[in-house]
């Protein structure tokens, strides 16, 4: 737009995050008229393409990659074990037995926001899990799943978990408070830590990528790009990670009974 | 509707803000998404995970069998060894029996031998005794013979006349001294 004449500098680091239509540009990338109307819900985005170099991927590394079935594992399947074996133990040991049922779509999750941030470091790519909606979803499909599991499970017990009787009486009544309020919660931390962490990342890398336009100061701007990939590499994994590990700790609550 | 962000993304594909914000796209984002943990999910639990615990299964058994199967053959090694042990103990012990008896019989053989070599060179020596008697006598008389011719030729060339008969009689006085 306008940043370019004023400033010298090309940073749109938002520009990154837009939900465009994907079969929208003709030969030349102007805009067809059409596309201007809002985006339906059946359309083929680049979130659609993204998600699905997601679903893609993971299906090549689980399904190709365990396809030997060698008891002397391939490269690609002792990889797939291990990450079978890290998120089964996580469940195992958070959940307790009882949790173990829910293993696959606690994988489920695992893999899709691993992949999806690990596509999203790609360059020009799309990164489905640094938008709130998506994670928004994600985050109320463990926090419903929970809840409803937990009611079913444990029946009217499982609000007892809100009222903390290891505390003095008269505190009681606060602590179910502060419980309730921390329990919906729960949601939106779950979600706003995911796609915060992944959108500022992001989108500091482009500022550093924008600065590198500039002759003086491109050696380090390159120099602070390359950092913080690497730094965005860890982020992408350990995010995975704590959203797992949270869900895996929600779903104790709704299986493993009220233990406050 | 936040169409003047979506409208100015859409016309020059520059964020105005918050694309997230955007509600707009949200139902788009949340059906894909759905779609997606949808097809996973699936995938997963019909296919990859069973798979891959069996595999994890399946090589926990076979390690589990394989050392079972390394300490039954280390058992048979063991009882192989002693086995080993007791055989070469027993040769050992029948092999000095074999040399003891075998020395015995030599000791004996040998006895006997020394026994035969013994009597033998006693006879041998009994018989030389008798041979070198017979020598000496034999000697003694050829002496007598030599001196009774030597007399009588020393006799006869002194110029003497004395037949046979009195030289002999005379060295044989004189031999007996």
């Amino acid at each position: 737009m306008t940043d370019v004449a004023e400033t010298g500098f090309a940073i749109h680091p938002m520009d990154q995050f837009v939900v465009s239509r994907w079969f929208c540009h003709d030969d030349a990338g102007t805009v067809i008229n059409e596309c201007t109307a809002d985006i339906q819900w059946y359309e083929i985005t680049n979130v659609t393409v993204w998600i699905g170099l997601t679903v893609l991927a993971i299906i090549a590394l689980m399904v190709f990659g365990s396809r030997g079935r060698a008891i002397i594992p391939s490269r690609v399947q002792s990889v797939v074990e291990l990450i079978y074996g890290f998120i089964y133990k996580m469940v195992e040991d958070v959940t307790g037995h009882d949790g173990v049922k829910y293993f696959p779509y606690v994988m489920t999750l695992f893999l899709f926001i691993l992949f999806a941030n690990l596509l999203g470091l790609l360059p020009m790519s799309f990164t489905s899990t640094s938008h709130v909606a998506v994670t928004v979803t994600l985050a109320l499909l463990v926090f419903l799943g929970v809840t409803i599991l937990g009611l079913i499970r444990n029946g009217i017990g499982f609000l007892g978990m809100f009222w903390v009787s290891s505390a003095p009486l008269a505190l009681r009544p606060v602590l179910a408070i502060i419980e309730v309020i921390s329990y919906f919660v729960r949601p939106v931390s779950h979600s706003i830590r995911l796609a915060g962490n992944l959108m500022a990342g992001h989108a500091v890398m482009k500022v550093f990528a924008g600065f590198a336009s500039m002759a003086v100061i491109s050696p380090v701007a390159i120099g602070a790009v390359t950092a913080i990939y690497g730094l965005e590499l860890l982020v992408a994994v350990v995010q995975a990670y704590v959203f797992t590990i949270l869900t895996c700790v929600y779903l104790k609550d709704a299986v493993g009974g009220a233990h406050h | 509707m936040a169409t003047e962000a979506h409208e100015a993304a859409a016309a020059a594909t520059h964020a105005v803000g918050m694309p997230q914000l955007d509600i707009s796209t949200w139902a788009n984002q949340i059906f894909w998404l759905l779609v997606a943990l949808v097809v996973i999910y699936f995938v997963l639990s019909r296919v990859a995970l069973p798979r891959i615990g069996a595999v994890l299964a399946e090589r926990s058994g076979t390690i589990t069998n394989d050392l079972a199967a390394a300490e039954e053959l280390k058992q048979k090694a063991v009882a192989a060894e002693k086995a080993y042990n007791d055989a070469l103990a027993k040769a050992r012990a029948e092999a000095a029996k074999i040399v003891a008896q075998a020395k015995a019989e030599i000791q004996a053989d040998l006895d006997i031998a020394t026994a035969k070599a013994d009597a033998e060179i006693a006879a041998k020596a009994a018989q030389s005794e008798a041979r070198i008697g017979e020598i000496r006598a034999g000697a003694l008389e050829s002496v007598t013979e030599v001196a009774k011719d030597t007399a009588l030729e020393l006799v006869s060339v002194l110029g003497g006349q004395v037949d046979a008969e009195t030289v002999s009689a005379a060295v044989a006085a004189r031999l007996k001294g």
